[in-house]
């Protein structure tokens, strides 16, 4: 923690009333005071934290707030400990940095006081403003335009993709308690379903469901004395490029392409290293992605390495060995954890009737709003 | 990320026994206000940094390049290209369904900045990705607000 400074500092005089400001705004007039006091500029910050947002921005408020900004950081987050947020955001801004997971991070806390204003509705921020007037809202029309951009710039078919959904069902045959065990399907089943949004059919759309997952952390010291082999983090990427997909800066690379590059870095590893993926897959296009980003076929050629891909436990690479959301369900945000608890199991060699045979390194990968919020994660069995 | 209902509990009155269920109501800001009052002139207006002269939408109080407050409005000339696009069938709100299939689409246009929008005027087979397309203002009766939406440019 030591090391760590504070070079920037600004507070907007407080004010009774803000009529017609809203907090979006009130938030880049801080931040940006404070860059400036620093003699910084925004290319300079490259993490963001943020306090929450209610009533404007009720989820993905970091995402909302770089978008905003214009940042594209590689590290994001939320501090929700009231009063003490701004304090608290300091030590969390020295742990990053000294983590090498940012270089400046720019702490930033503000809100709109317009008494004349009434919300009326709990989404005021820009897509509710600007995308829902054109019957725009959910994730699904995202997911099915970045498939749409992928199959135009590329080529990829409705076929490739059905590939993702079908060989990570043939894993899910194994894992009893996924939503779709005993359920396998084809590609003829994936392209027979309704299309939801065009190119996206519904057996490539997550499955909705209730349910948890947590993982508990701590020192590799305090690891040795207890009930597990310890499962080690070598290594780890963030960035946050926008939350409403006309915002974001490309389509077909997603942000997870400098994250995983990072915590590939970071473990000293490479893409061949990997033994297994545990990669999200809220859709069949981001599983696609992925592997390009991850950088196992070059970039647009994911469709042709799907067809010939070995997803299974017995593969060279196998890929989400629980069958991936796509068959496992999605318990609402936990259903990103649920990758990184599969790859700690198969870590521990604790995966019952799905283990891989001894696998020692894990690629794992979470994904957030419109490809927008991306966390890549190295981990091993052991610590080197 | 799950497909969040985010419009489905906006302004969703108007559910039950009524048959027509109405469309999420429009939601602007002061700052944004002149975007809205000029897209009912048929104008799509983009913001123009004085400082730097990067052109941006949605509007900001900064400049997403150079953090500049000096962004005057500008009228983008109306034309542009298809970045992306779907043709909506199970759409994010029950109050749209009555219109499936429709496109919607992140149109480029030509000054830089992109923008969601609807494809009008044309089949949903007929839109691809690249597709030139120009602006069609169309008022909205029940949001009482033009919107920008485009069509397939003219093909001479
Ligand atoms: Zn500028």
């Amino acid at each position: 923690m030591k090391g760590a400074t504070i070079v920037g500092a600004h507070e907007l005089p407080p004010q009774r009333t803000t009529p017609g400001v809203t907090s979006l705004e009130m938030i880049a007039r801080a931040g940006r005071a404070a860059v400036l006091d620093a003699g910084l500029t925004p290319k300079d910050i490259d993490g963001l934290m943020i306090g929450p947002q209610v009533g404007e921005t009720p989820q993905h408020a970091p995402a909302a707030l770089s978008e905003y900004l214009g940042l594209q950081p590689r590290f994001a987050d939320i501090v929700d400990l009231g009063g003490a947020s701004g304090p608290g955001m300091v030590w969390r801004a020295a742990a990053a940095i000294a983590a090498g997971m940012a270089d400046t991070v720019l702490c930033v806390l503000g809100n709109a006081r317009d008494t004349e204003r009434v919300p009326r509705s709990p989404n005021r921020n820009p897509i509710r403003e600007f995308d829902v007037p054109y019957g725009a809202s959910g994730a699904n029309q995202a997911y099915a335009m970045v498939a749409q951009a992928h199959m135009a710039e590329f080529g990829t078919t409705a076929e490739q993709l059905a590939q993702v959904p079908v060989k990570q069902r043939q894993n899910a045959m194994l894992n009893p308690n996924a939503v779709f065990h005993g359920k396998e399907i084809t590609v003829d089943d994936v392209l027979s379903s309704p299309v939801v949004m065009s190119p996206l059919h519904l057996l490539e759309v997550v499955m909705p469901c209730g349910g948890g997952a947590a993982v508990v952390v701590t020192s590799a010291d305090r690891a040795t004395d207890l009930r597990h082999d310890p499962v080690h983090l070598l290594g780890a990427g963030e960035m946050v490029t926008h939350r409403a997909l006309s915002q974001a800066p490309r389509l077909t690379t997603s942000p997870l392409a400098p994250a995983i590059d990072q915590a590939y870095r970071m473990a000293n590893v490479r893409a061949g290293d990997l033994d297994f993926l545990s990669i999200y897959d809220c859709y069949s296009i981001v599983v696609a992605e992925t592997v390009e980003d991850a950088g196992f076929c070059p970039k647009g050629e994911a469709g042709a390495w799907l067809d010939e891909a070995d997803f299974s436990i017995t593969s060279q690479l196998p890929i989400n060995p629980h069958g991936g959301q796509l068959s496992t369900g999605q318990s609402d945000l936990a259903g990103g954890m649920g990758h990184l608890v599969e790859a700690v199991l198969q870590l521990r060699g604790d995966a019952d009737g799905r283990q891989i045979d001894d696998p020692e390194l894990a690629l794992v990968t979470g994904n957030g709003a419109t490809l927008s919020e991306e966390v890549a994660l190295v981990l091993g069995s052991s610590r080197a | 990320m799950k497909d969040e209902p985010q419009a489905m509990t906006a302004n969703a009155s108007g559910a039950g026994t009524t048959p027509a269920i109405r469309r999420p109501g429009l939601v602007t800001t002061p700052l944004s206000q002149p975007f809205w009052d000029l897209a009912n002139d048929g104008k799509f207006a983009i913001q123009n940094c004085v400082d730097c002269g990067h052109r941006q939408h949605y509007p900001r109080n900064i400049c997403i390049n150079c953090w500049s407050e000096k962004l005057t409005w500008m009228a983008a000339g109306g034309t542009g290209t298809v970045w992306t696009f779907t043709v909506v069938e199970k759409p994010g709100h029950p109050a749209w369904a009555p219109e499936t299939p429709y496109v919607i689409a992140l149109v480029e246009l030509d000054e830089g900045p992109r923008a969601m929008t609807r494809i009008v005027d044309c089949s949903p087979a007929e839109v691809a990705v690249g597709m030139a397309v120009t602006l069609q203002p169309t008022w909205d009766e029940q949001l009482e607000q033009t919107l920008l939406n485009f069509a397939p440019a003219a093909s001479e």
